[in-house]
């Protein structure tokens, strides 16, 4: 096994060597390749072995005998869905730069395909989650009778599916497409409102930290370290396992819980940026003139400094944002997140996973299981790939 | 040099600070619970009398502020106590000798959890500082591209979707690897290795994407620099210039970037040792989350912050030797 990849290694070195020298000798010695490092062309010889790899294993996917099939089924998947993605971000940015007003052409003039892409799977998310309720075809809790376990996706009966559920049914006789849209409502939703109240926890006690100084300031600033030293998911498991406790006790709903701890643990790190970014607003020539002005506090925080700290504390929202998602999606997964009637795709990956070593009969099988986490990674892809693009324009580094 | 271990020292004693009061915290938190074990575990049928009886066997009758330094004061020694679960059990069989400490049940386990970290930090700290010093050297080309949708997406997949992503593609389709870490003491070394394998391929996924990016930042921070004009205007090759003089001033955050993720490691492996079945301090903990077994609860909470503080203070007082304006603070 080893020697067979040094083989290789060394084969892929001596064909490199063979590339450089041909470009070389058919080009009349151009710079490019005159001045081409040898480890330069080791990596195209690279790149032109993984892609040709890949569109071989891409029409391994479309053979006839289904056992080879089976085995690059998903390659074949992913292959075809990132294409897709990569066509419809490239279409929806063409749409973007037509339609809409100057600002919007402007910006979509300026974006890479990247945050076209995330932009777009935003939008579509949003419009899941708002009309969730319309678009799926059943209810996210409906048990539909006589109907067994079937997780084939596609519908179609050949191949083991039920027409009328075109994800399939989960093992209690649920349909999965319409939980995982209502799933778009749920954990998205949970999140965002997470993400809100850690904002206005975390800026509100930043600001007011940065303002007054003093005391005040240490005994929050020593309040977070303390809380950031504990490792934020191993806290919130402590934390949601008594709060379960609680929660039939008192007759809240444990999902109200969950909110209010994430909350306030993601607070510590948005009370962190807030109030430094509040302290280099807060030394400024207006905000003393406003002092001597005699305006209040208030003022100060609501008029002064915070139009002033928008554009950091947008770009932490989103990455706050996906941090919070990750860590409901995470406690669902281990069981103690959304409670089941709801439907969210932390759970349904856990209820689901044990399908995915049925994969090696029925590729089909995996799909489920993969599509609820799929579900999830793409949201968190798409808001950092925006993330990043905002971060990479305001901050201007052009190398 | 003086100066230095006297920073040193001074990190540490507030280190040792912040873990005594992260102790105070988890032990309030933990004592939050309604009722206590007795009750939980003797359900509906509890008498006064049997309830007692557990209580004082295991203090859980002595006030708060005493029980938190009893707690303390074994810690120390480290002693975790015993677990409430299986002195519970010893009392039904009539027996002492089956009684388990916390630091029997976490000790091998915590080791288990440090091969699976040691493991993915070989892995995953050389390919990730190779990477972003590739990516700083051909930035902005077709590879550095690639490789910022690459790690961009894998970290913020979440843990699971990659763990049954590689679980489908590597145990199931393909049978390399086994797609559960049933790990027991005395495995030979190559098949131990082979049954952590997955979990720590996932685990590197995770943090090689952090590091490598940190790392390309790092070094493209510094490219503006005007010595860095000086040795490409002498005629340096782009990876000399890099690797000699952009490198070495760009470790601190390297350091930092990799103590962190370290940190990251062994604290949250939580959701991948569950996905893996793998037998290490994460399962334990959620496991006796779930049975609201508190002492081991608490030892686990405790172990997790004091390698977290542990970790981030080396990050900090290394970037402090490897910078010499920190070193002299005026």
């Amino acid at each position: 096994m080893i020697l067979w990849i040094a083989a290789v290694l060394v084969g892929m070195g001596a064909l490199a060597w063979v590339f450089r020298f041909a470009g070389q000798a058919a080009t009349g010695n151009v710079p490019k390749f005159r001045d081409m490092p040898f480890g330069v062309a080791y990596g195209y010889i690279l790149a032109v072995l993984v892609v040709g790899w890949l569109i071989w294993a891409y029409f391994q996917g479309r053979s006839s005998d289904p056992a080879i099939a089976n085995k690059f089924f998903f390659l074949r998947i992913g292959i075809e869905g990132f294409i897709i993605f990569a066509i419809a971000a490239w279409l929806f940015r063409l749409a973007g730069r037509r339609v809409g007003t100057a600002w919007s052409r402007k910006m979509f003039r300026a974006m890479p395909l990247t945050a076209a892409f995330g932009v777009m799977i935003i939008l579509i998310y949003a419009i899941l989650a708002i009309f969730a309720g319309l678009l799926a075809p059943y209810g996210q809790e409906q048990i539909i009778p006589g109907v067994a376990a079937n997780i084939t996706p596609g519908g179609d009966p050949a191949l083991g599916g039920n027409p009328d559920f075109p994800l399939g049914t989960d093992q209690i006789g649920r349909d999965i497409l319409s939980r995982l849209i209502y799933g778009a409502q749920n954990t998205v939703g949970i999140a965002f409102a997470t993400t809100l109240l850690a904002f206005f926890l975390g800026g509100t006690f930043g600001f007011l930290a940065a303002t007054f100084g003093g005391w005040l300031d240490q005994v929050l600033s020593r309040m977070v370290d303390v809380l950031m030293a504990i490792p934020s998911l191993i806290f919130a498991l402590l934390l949601m396992t008594i709060a379960s406790v609680w929660a039939p006790r008192l007759g809240i709903p444990l999902t109200v819980f969950m909110v209010i701890i994430i909350a306030v643990i993601d607070s510590t790190r948005v009370f962190r940026l807030s109030r430094a970014v509040g302290q280099n607003i807060v030394v400024m020539d207006y905000i003393e003139a406003a002092k001597l002005r005699g305006e209040g506090f208030g003022y100060i925080i609501f008029k002064e400094i915070l139009p002033n700290a928008t554009a950091p504390l947008l770009a932490e929202f989103g990455l706050r944002f996906c941090f919070v998602f990750l860590t409901i999606a995470a406690l669902s997964f281990l069981g103690v997140g959304i409670q089941p009637p709801l439907a969210d795709w932390g759970t349904m990956v856990r209820d689901l996973s044990g399908f995915v070593n049925y994969a090696q009969f029925a590729p089909m099988a995996a799909t489920a299981p993969l599509l609820a986490a799929g579900a999830i990674a793409l949201l968190t892809v798409a808001v950092n790939f925006v993330v990043d693009w905002m971060l990479h324009k305001s901050s201007g580094l052009k190398e | 040099m003086d100066n230095v271990l006297k920073i040193i020292m001074q990190r540490l004693a507030l280190g040792l600070l912040t873990l005594l009061i992260v102790s105070v915290v988890i032990f309030v938190a933990v004592n939050m619970l309604p009722g206590d074990f007795a009750q939980a575990i003797l359900g509906q049928g509890a008498t006064e009398e049997s309830v007692a009886a557990i209580r004082r066997d295991l203090g859980l009758d002595q006030p708060m502020v005493t029980r938190y330094f009893d707690w303390l004061g074994g810690v120390v020694q480290g002693d975790f106590g015993a677990s409430f679960a299986s002195a519970n059990a010893a009392s039904f069989s009539g027996t002492t000798s089956g009684v388990k400490t916390v630091a029997q049940q976490i000790g091998p386990r915590f080791a288990n959890t440090m091969f699976l970290a040691a493991v993915t930090a070989v892995i995953a700290v050389p390919l990730s500082v190779t990477l972003g010093i590739l990516a700083a050297l051909y930035r902005n080309s077709v590879f550095d591209r690639a490789a910022n949708i690459f790690t961009l997406t894998s970290i913020s997949s979440p843990e699971f979707f990659l763990a049954y992503v590689l679980i489908l593609f590597l145990a199931v389709l393909n049978p390399i690897f086994p797609s559960l870490s049933n790990i027991y003491d005395g495995m030979a070394f190559s098949e131990r290795l082979n049954k952590s394998m997955l979990p720590a391929l996932v685990l590197t996924l995770v943090v090689t994407a952090h590091m490598m990016r940190m790392t390309r930042a790092a070094i493209i921070n510094l490219l503006a620099s005007p010595y860095i004009e000086m040795a490409r205007l002498k005629g340096m090759s782009p990876m000399r210039v890099i690797v000699k003089h952009a490198l070495p001033n760009a470790l601190a955050p390297i350091i930092n970037v990799v103590a962190l993720n370290l940190a990251y490691l062994i604290t949250g492996v939580v959701v991948v040792e569950v996905v893996f079945v793998y037998p290490g301090i994460g399962q334990l903990f959620v496991d006796s989350v779930k049975t609201r077994d508190i002492p081991v609860v608490q030892a686990c909470c405790l172990i997790f912050a004091a390698a977290y503080i542990l970790l981030n203070l080396t990050a900090d007082i290394m970037s402090i030797l490897s910078n010499p304006r920190l070193r002299h603070p005026k």
